[in-house]
């Protein structure tokens, strides 16, 4: 019937266009209707664990089973029983599976599903076992490196929202410092309840400049330390966010923080990059333990990914001055680091 | 017309059970295969392939796109790569670092003598070792942070970070502020991957990584502790150059057998990286293993391309380059191979065959 009703238009189409449009209207004015009823057939699990998306295809088998593909998150393609009944799900994940185009079945009751997203085509036998892939996804390599995103350098400094902000300190009465960051340069401050106060810093490697804030912490009178990363020095700003002096010995610090106590210590880790030559390997990775002033009291640790070593040190707990954690990118792990401080030799006794 | 004469003398070879490759005549070995070897809970392309010393096997699959998720100031990729673990039967027992970082676009999986579980993803250029109950022991390699932008209008196209970024070394690329220039295709030295493929052992516990088919083409050789001692190799085709490093073999002498499928060569080299010789007349070594038996074989397969079903035989090869035997062919039925990216072979006549293009693993038991 359809073919026939095709062929009058492709006659239709070849005597020109209107008598196309004639010939449909007036089957559809002169055909008698077909009396018909109509269930909504399928029933899913009362459990929610199987929904319906858009209805995109649908089949039988010999036995009277039916099969459904769906758009859901990726497609899925549900087999039900001849009331209805929801039975299984072929392929439940597949990698062939992203935007469903049709199933079929096939004269051994095979099932095939025709994917268009990601241009594979699959055969389950009746049980769901896969016995054949046509067809190959592309590999996502290219997409990969071609995606759009990222943002540039934005300076926005705005006062409720941050640019890949990097860390958070505290003053005692619980003021709110945050380092901001990869995107913008400066230095925010709140106040305990969150409201803004003021914001400092600019990009740029002069006074109360920041290339790539990284690290932030406030000791017990308030003063406010800065990791400026990509200038390799610490700036050390008062409460209010005004420049007080620069450390620029310790190398790039990726992460600092400053123990509790009396004396309190200032550490800092001039961490390997990532993705480096092996010789920086030997110019970084040691942690450096400081007295407030900047005044290094000691050093410990290299590159390296053997414990003891750190890979990319990214940043640090200081709590307690003895046991440093320290958290590494390339490491993958959490090191705890009990420092023996008293048994210290001096450089001269080397 | 050359082309004409050497297939009619191929198809003169075969009729006979054998072909004719550069002189050397190759016996057609007779095989049992079985595509029933794992229950997968999810279908994928099966990237690699392998058993530990009870038998176990893990399949690193491709189980879906890695998905992008669209941070404010950047776009991350993540997943959907999947390592499973199943016993000696096939059943499945458990997934391995399920959601992990690195598993974006599965290449290869392999076990070390202590049965620690080496990840090999092309996707995040990351490799990770697990040990034998899939915890975390170390890694190599890191994934880019982000996807690089494609500026939009307006957007000016520049690095925003001060810190140098992974990004892959294109031959001749200018070298780091301060480095050495870098020679066309060596990577870095380090372990700055660009597709890695593959990664194997000497006894003392070093690992070789094959790095890649990027434009890396290199070995890079870490310490038992997981930190970078050497690494060999550049992009081009003359001996210890390589186009296209798909695989990696140690056998017990030390020596390094790497799989240069773009020469179409197998070369060995030394335990210190010199080179050796080149095992040819194999076609293009997509994937290749090393026995545990004595004396140890080599097994590789000239895949077929995923666009044509030509090709697709594994040969078996002496440690002395000469070809035992080759069997099997590109197709889509059992005993047939598709786009063969990973081989395990602990004992001399038992294979494990990990099939991108039939999204299977199937057991090949060769015949003396």
């Amino acid at each position: 019937m359809m073919r026939r009703f095709t062929s009058y238009v492709v006659v239709g189409l070849l005597l020109g266009a209107g008598p196309a449009f004639a010939q449909e209207a007036k089957a559809k004015a002169t055909t008698p209707e077909i009396p018909y009823d109509s269930v909504s057939f399928l029933k899913m699990p009362a459990d929610g664990s199987v929904y319906m998306g858009e209805g995109i295809g649908v089949a039988t088998s010999s036995k009277g089973q039916v099969y459904v593909i769906t758009r859901s998150g990726e497609s899925r393609v549900f087999e039900f029983d001849p009331q209805g009944n929801f039975v299984k799900e072929f392929g439940k994940e597949s990698y062939g599976y992203g935007f469903a185009h049709a199933v079929r079945v096939d004269k051994d009751d095979n099932v095939w599903s025709v994917d268009e997203g990601s241009n594979v085509i699959l055969k389950y036998n009746p049980a769901g076992k896969l016995l054949m892939v046509l067809g190959k996804r592309p590999d996502p390599l290219d997409q990969i490196v071609s995606m759009p995103g990222g943002a540039p350098f934005s300076g926005a400094n705005r006062p409720y929202s941050f640019h890949r902000p990097t860390d958070i300190a505290w003053d005692p009465q619980g003021n709110i410092f945050v380092s901001d960051g990869y995107t913008d340069a400066r230095i925010v401050k709140y106040d305990a309840n969150g409201r803004f106060i003021k914001s400092a810093g600019t990009r740029g490697n002069g006074d109360l400049q920041f290339s790539t804030p990284h690290g932030i912490a406030v000791d017990l009178q308030g003063n406010v330390y800065v990791a400026d990363r990509g200038n390799r020095r610490i700036v050390v700003l008062d409460n209010d966010l005004n420049q007080k002096t620069v450390y620029d010995h310790v190398g790039a610090p990726w992460g600092i923080c400053i123990s509790l106590g009396s004396p309190q210590y200032l550490y800092s880790t001039n961490s390997i990059g990532t993705a480096v030559d092996q010789p920086s390997q030997e110019r970084t990775g040691e942690i450096y333990k400081m007295t407030l002033d900047g005044k290094v009291v000691g050093r410990f640790g290299s590159a390296g990914k053997a414990l003891k070593q750190f890979a990319s040190t990214h940043t640090m707990d200081c709590r307690d001055p003895n046991v440093v954690y320290t958290a590494e990118i390339q490491g993958w792990r959490i090191q705890k680091n009990t420092l023996r401080p008293e048994q210290m030799r001096s450089p001269s006794n080397d | 017309m050359k082309r004409f004469l050497r297939s009619a003398v191929v198809a003169g070879a075969v009729a006979i059970g054998a072909t004719v490759v550069t002189g050397q005549v190759v016996p057609e070995l007779a095989y049992d295969a079985n595509v029933d070897v794992v229950q997968f809970p999810v279908y994928g392309e099966v990237a690699g392939v392998a058993t530990d010393s009870r038998g176990n096997i893990y399949a690193y699959v491709r189980a879906g796109m890695p998905t992008a998720t669209l941070g404010h100031e950047r776009t991350f990729y993540h997943g959907h790569s999947r390592l499973f673990k199943f016993d000696s039967t096939g059943k499945f027992i458990r997934e391995v670092a399920n959601g992990t970082y690195a598993a974006d676009f599965a290449q290869n999986v392999r076990v070390d003598a202590k049965d620690n579980v080496w990840m090999v993803d092309a996707g995040s250029n990351m490799v990770v070792q697990y040990d034998s109950e899939g915890r975390f022991v170390q890694v190599y390699g890191r994934k880019p942070e982000s996807i690089p932008v494609r500026p939009g209008p307006g957007v000016p196209a520049r690095a925003i970070d001060p810190l140098p970024m992974p990004a892959p070394v294109a031959p001749g690329a200018a070298a780091a502020p301060g480095m050495p220039a870098v020679p066309p295709g060596t990577g870095v030295r380090g372990d700055s991957f660009n597709r890695p493929t593959d990664v194997a052992w000497d006894k003392a516990g070093n690992a070789y990584i094959a790095d890649g088919f990027g434009n890396n083409n290199r070995i890079a050789k870490f310490g038992p502790d997981g930190n970078f001692i050497d690494s060999w190799g550049r992009t081009g085709s003359n001996p210890g150059e390589f186009n296209g490093v798909r695989g990696v073999a140690v056998d017990a002498a030390g020596n390094i057998y790497v799989a240069d499928a773009g020469n179409r060569r197998i070369q060995v080299l030394n335990p210190q990286g010199k080179y050796l010789r080149a095992i040819t007349g194999v076609g293009a070594p997509m994937a290749i293993c090393l026995t545990n038996s004595s004396p140890q074989y080599l097994y590789s397969s000239n895949s077929n391309d995923p666009e044509r079903l030509d090709n697709g035989e594994i040969y078996k090869i002496a440690l002395n380059g000469s070809i035992v035997g080759r069997f099997g062919r590109a197709g889509k039925i059992a005993r047939e191979f598709s786009v063969v990216n990973g081989l395990d072979c602990r004992s001399d006549n038992n294979l494990l065959v990990a099939e991108i293009g039939n999204w299977r693993v199937q057991r090949v038991t060769v015949k003396r």
